[in-house]
């Protein structure tokens, strides 16, 4: 039998994870965008393992949206990327200064 | 006892790749640990049985988000040496955060135990039950007006895409059909009246 606590725990690994991966690939703009994907997985286990454990459906529901959200930003943020790469000749994050942020 | 050893070693493969994905040092290597991560995390739905979720998981993320990632890391040709410049630098707080993340969240998983029963297992199904149905019909009654937003939203994260992406280069010969098409005969031709002169 499968608890709700290992469940979370697998989770909360996943997006401890993926904020360490936020951490130290701070310069490639595609390592960032996989880890955004990662970090939102592991929301969605959540979702789904309390939709499982509560007996709920809802929860699964908002796992269709978040991954519609997910698909939408990854498709955005790839094209910006492109579009980056096209006039730098680089995704480092640092080479992203125009705005003096 | 066999759904806990599948569930064991499943959730190692989790892990395993996730660690793949910030560790990597080819972005192609990345991409397919999170590949690995996302049909693993799929394995691991359908144990708790939320099977159609798990199928839309390897459908929409492997099928179509990792595919787009795999193709834009194999367009674009990124120096990988000056992109992991720092990197040692960052591994050991990026472990510390690490840590400290996973102890608090399972703290509060284990001593909390957030009002429920965290030790239960998952709500036993009834025989017969389609998980697909189920969902379908919460989906297209009530949250119908939820998922026409949705549509709209990847409607516009379409065209967002694609004019962010379009590129107009100067110089091009190109035909430009409308032009063409909607050309009338008054802009080529001008009919001129003139008496007639006699023969000289």
């Amino acid at each position: 039998m499968i608890t709700l606590g290992q469940m979370l725990t697998v989770s909360a690994i996943l997006f401890a994870l993926s904020v360490a991966g936020i951490f130290i690939n701070r310069r490639n703009v595609l390592l960032l965008l996989m880890c955004i994907e990662l970090m939102l997985l592991a929301a969605n286990y959540n979702f789904v393992a309390f939709s499982r454990y509560l007996g709920n459906i809802d929860g699964q529901i908002f796992v269709f949206f978040i991954l519609t959200v997910a698909a939408a930003e990854s498709a955005i943020g790839l094209a910006i990327l492109v579009v980056l790469f096209r006039e730098r000749r680089s995704i480092n994050v640092e080479d992203l200064n125009t705005l003096r942020g | 006892m066999l759904v806990e050893i599948l569930f064991y070693s499943f959730a190692t493969i989790v892990v395993l790749a996730g660690v793949g994905v910030i560790v990597a040092r080819n972005p192609v290597h990345a991409a397919l640990s999170l590949v690995l991560c996302f049909m693993t995390s799929a394995v691991l739905w359908m144990l708790i049985e939320a099977e159609f979720l798990a199928i839309v998981l390897v459908l929409v993320y492997v099928g179509a988000v990792m595919v787009l990632f795999l193709f834009v890391v194999m367009m674009l040709d990124i120096n990988i040496e000056e992109m992991r410049r720092g990197f040692r630098r960052y591994v050991l707080p990026g472990a510390v955060i690490t840590a400290i993340l996973v102890a608090e969240i399972v703290g509060v998983i284990v001593q909390r135990r957030l009002g429920l029963d965290t030790t239960r297992g998952a709500v036993p199904l009834p025989p017969g039950y389609s998980n697909a149905t189920d969902l379908g019909i919460a989906l297209f009654t009530r949250y119908a007006y939820a998922i026409e937003i949705a549509a709209m939203l990847l409607l516009v994260a379409i065209i967002a895409a694609i004019s962010l992406t379009m590129r107009r280069r100067r110089g091009l010969k190109v035909q430009d059909i409308a032009a063409q098409v909607g050309v009338r005969a008054s802009d080529r031709l001008r009919v001129v009246k003139m008496d007639a002169e006699p023969k000289q």
